[in-house]
């Protein structure tokens, strides 16, 4: 017989409260693809060739290949090869993977010629450390780089100018936007072009719509990439897509003949999602779009969940799915564009989890689209890490000194190009007669953090304008002419040398990204060389200081300047300090750069203002306080004993001047005091004043009133300490051994 | 690489300046890929251990000559229940005939494979 459950208890309903149980978690299911890393429906590895023709392939004979299989056989592999590959046991492949001393070129030409369901197996062997150590080694360009979305809810074009200046001044060398409302793409694409020139050369530009649209907004140079030509794993899904392996690989093949760069889309969850899985497990499913991304010839894949990451990190071992699908595209001699741009938990924790391996271990693109806006602004839903987290990941970078592709813009020069790029985005709008924006809503673009800071706006202007451009058939050549006669000819340069370089078509190769001479980093110009430790990318000088210094950073100098800015005349020198004569007197020491160069507290409390108090809780109890600076030591309990040792009382108070305090008496030991607050930052003026009192009962024989230390559950020492370093550094500074200590005035304190 | 590169219409790519947009002398042709670029680049990806790359880039290079209409036709074409076998047959020939051969191999073996697997126009 079973009791209705009663409420779980207090400690249960206080875990249930935390955002991670906002997650859905799945039980592990095969039958519907919910399996990361292995199903028993997924195919032993196989391939018989024949001929030089591929007759099996992953257990299944050519006359029951679908139409992936049948691409995948016929171009997707080097049979050359295939035999070794297939050959070696998928432990002896998956150690290749790790070991320094086996080159990237070996492992590429390896998995040439070998099958989805091997490399499956294969990368299923692969624990965590080991696949951050693959793709350190198998990623193709050396240099990691980021993407970022730039959308808005309103596609406004003044915001999306000053956003895309914004992404492409953070580092972010591709940016895709996209639209809520279908028709207004061209005008976002114009928007972000424009917007991008003002922030940093060779920013690439997408604009992620319907392949048609998408197709010929790059035929116009109006974008330079494209990155929505999804693959699926299975044919049912892949033909309920809308598409087949021909149509994608011609128009893979129609996206290079216009110059564009382009990478198909995949990644593990879609299948399941449309009920489509055919109980494999997610990484088979994607070892086949992976094959077929490189059989029809693409440069690079988009991978790593996308939009069903979340269904990915819904099963044991799903974020290691996602990793290994992105190592998996490396394998292939492929650009890996690393996923990470959606929201994939709600839960800060999980979302960080999720992304670090990839950013410690550096990828083509560590996000494909790091949403460089706020998340109620991402056209996409929400990124994996947002406009909300780009301190977070500039500190993170700092952290693990790693290049995630990002750096920390001054704010005047973010102020400036927002401005500029506004200002420009709202002068090609009017010079080519598509829209003419207010000064006001140049002056509310720049100044926003997100569309919501904008009021009402003209949507309809905007969606005018979007038509206009289509219809009138504008190019990056009248956005260049526009920027020109507006002025902007640095801008107009930038840009046109932008559309010059494409036509070269050195960026098509594997993994291309423009560096900001406008010099192709790729594959072939800058090809990954890890070997081991102290091989591979090491960022040069300059780039280290740009990942070193975030705006927070702080030295000794910025706290003395901060201090001196809290200076008052008081607390001067009036003399050698002397012994006290009567009962009643208690001495208050003060360290040696109170009063010269330390002026507030960590609290944030004037020193006067403590001292104020320290004296009026003496008064309180009939003593009399005075104040000595000691110039021999910044230590506080030796401060405390020589203050109790001059004091006729022979109790002491030592404060610090970060706001550490404590009661001492001239018999004890240093360390041994009679009370001590030591959590200078939490201490208010009333536990100053009962110090104060405290000390003149102790002074009296009479019985003290037991102060608490505040508490608190913020992460006090984080905030603290490295102001603490620096004060106790302007604090040793003032030091001199042997130095007497000084009486220093109770003027304007009592 | 841009030593000696050309747009599709033949100019050079470093006559395409600011000033000759100032003078009306960019047309569309210029910011268009030339096809022997295109050829070009398919050596370097096949030196760099990507023939499918390299194919994918000549097949590029024999599109160069489509108007973007016609290649967004054939791309049409070639999505699932669009085409019969035959129809896709005779744009295989037509391709072929107009000197895209491997546009027209791509076509041919679409023609086959959809007519086995159930992806062509009843």
């Amino acid at each position: 017989m079973s009791t209705p459950s009663p409420e779980p208890v207090g400690r249960v309903r206080f875990m249930d409260r935390q955002r991670v149980n906002l997650d859905g978690f799945a039980v592990e299911n095969p039958e519907l693809g919910l399996t990361a890393l292995r199903s028993p429906h997924d195919p032993s590895p196989s391939l018989v060739v024949s001929d030089g023709r591929v007759t099996e392939l992953d257990g299944v004979p050519e006359a029951r290949f679908d139409s992936i299989d049948t691409y995948i056989a016929r171009h997707g592999l080097d049979l050359g090869v295939a035999a070794e590959a297939m050959a070696l046991s998928d432990l002896a492949f998956a150690r290749l993977l790790v070991d320094p001393a086996a080159p990237r070129h070996e492992i590429v030409r390896l998995s040439a010629g070998a099958t989805p369901a091997k490399l499956t197996r294969v990368l299923a062997l692969l624990r965590p450390p080991e696949l951050v150590m693959a793709m350190t080694k198998l990623r193709a360009r050396r240099t990691p780089s980021n993407q970022a979305h730039v959308t808005n809810r309103l596609d406004d074009p003044l915001l999306l100018a000053a956003d895309a200046a914004t992404a492409a001044a953070f580092g972010f060398r591709e940016i895709e936007t996209t639209v809520p409302v279908l028709g207004d793409a061209p005008s976002n694409a114009v928007a972000c072009l424009v917007g991008a020139a003002f922030g940093a050369d060779g920013v690439l530009i997408q604009c992620s719509v319907e392949e048609a649209l998408e197709l010929e907004l790059g035929m116009r140079g109006l974008t330079s990439y494209a990155e929505t030509v999804s693959l699926y794993g299975t044919e049912q899904v892949f033909t309920d897509g809308d598409d087949t392996p021909w149509s994608k690989a011609f128009l893979t093949s129609a996206y290079a003949s216009r110059g564009m760069k382009m990478r198909v889309s995949s990644g593990a969850g879609a299948e399941v999602l449309m009920a489509g899985a055919q109980g494999c497990s997610m990484l088979y499913l994607e070892a086949r779009c992976v094959a077929l991304a490189r059989a029809i010839g693409a440069q690079g894949v988009q991978n790593g969940g996308i939009d069903g990451a979340s269904v990915a990190a819904s099963v044991p071992l799903g974020l290691r799915e996602l990793m290994a699908e992105n190592v998996m595209v490396m394998m292939r001699n492929l650009e890996s564009c690393s996923g990470n741009d959606a929201l994939m938990s709600e839960s800060d924790m999980r979302r960080t989890s999720r992304t670090l391996p990839i950013v410690l271990a550096g990828s083509d693109f560590a996000f494909s689209g790091f949403g460089s806006i706020q998340r109620y602004d991402n056209m996409f839903g929400p990124s994996n890490f947002n406009a909300e987290d780009i301190d977070d990941f500039l500190a993170m970078q700092r952290d693990w000194g790693v290049d995630g592709g990002l750096r920390t813009v001054d704010a005047g020069r973010l102020g400036a190009l927002r401005r500029e790029a506004a200002e420009a985005c709202r002068a090609v709008y009017a010079h080519l007669g598509l829209a003419d924006f207010t000064d006001s809503h140049v002056d509310l673009a720049v100044d926003a953090a997100g569309s919501k800071d904008l009021g009402e706006t003209d949507t309809l202007a905007v969606l005018a304008a979007a038509h206009a451009i289509r219809q009138r058939g504008l190019t990056v050549v009248d956005i260049v002419a526009a920027l020109d006669e507006c002025g902007y000819v640095h801008e107009a340069e930038r840009t046109m040398a932008f559309a010059r370089a494409r036509l070269s078509g050195d960026y098509l190769q594997t993994s291309a990204i423009f560096d900001e001479q406008l010099g192709v980093l790729s594959l072939v110009t800058d090809p990954n060389d890890y070997g081991g430790p102290g091989t591979g990318y090491e960022p040069s000088p300059a780039r280290q200081r740009e990942i070193d210094a975030i705006r927070q950073e702080r030295g000794v100098d910025d706290l003395r300047a901060s201090q001196a800015r809290f200076a008052v005349p008081l607390l001067s020198a009036v003399g050698p300090a002397l012994p006290g004569q009567g009962p009643r007197d208690v001495v208050i020491g003060v360290s040696p750069a109170v009063g010269r160069d330390v002026w507030r507290c960590l609290s944030g409390l004037a020193v006067t203002d403590v001292l104020r108090e320290m004296l009026a809780g003496l008064e309180e109890e009939g003593c009399a306080g005075r104040i000595v600076r000691f110039g021999d030591t910044v230590d506080l309990g030796r401060i405390g004993l020589a203050a109790a040792r001059l004091a006729g009382s022979g109790i002491g108070i030592g404060l610090q001047g970060k706001g550490t305090a404590l009661i001492h008496r001239r018999d004890l030991a240093p360390l041994a005091n009679l009370e001590l607050y030591s959590v200078a930052p939490s201490v208010t003026l009333s536990l100053y004043r009962l110090l104060g009192a405290n000390a003149g009962r102790h002074a009296k024989g009479a019985t003290p009133d037991p102060a608490r230390n505040p508490y608190s559950d913020e992460a006090i020492e984080a905030r603290y300490h490295t102001t603490v370093i620096a004060l106790m550094e302007l604090e040793r500074r003032r030091m001199a051994a042997g130095a007497p200590p000084e009486e220093l005035s109770l003027e304007g304190l009592t | 690489m841009t030593d000696g590169t050309r747009a599709l219409s033949g100019t050079p790519v470093e006559r395409l300046t600011v000033e000759a947009v100032r003078a009306g002398e960019v047309g569309v042709a210029d910011l268009r890929i030339h096809p022997d670029t295109l050829e070009r680049q398919a050596v370097v990806a096949q030196e760099h251990g990507n023939p499918q790359l390299a194919d994918n880039l000549r097949r590029a290079a024999e599109l160069t000559r489509l108007p973007d209409e016609e290649v967004l036709a054939i791309y049409e074409a070639l999505r699932p229940g669009r085409s019969t076998a035959a129809q896709l047959t005779e744009l295989a020939a037509s391709l072929a005939a107009r000197g895209l051969p491997r546009c027209a191999a791509l076509v041919a073996e679409a023609a086959e494979v959809y007519a086995r697997r159930g992806l062509s126009a009843k």
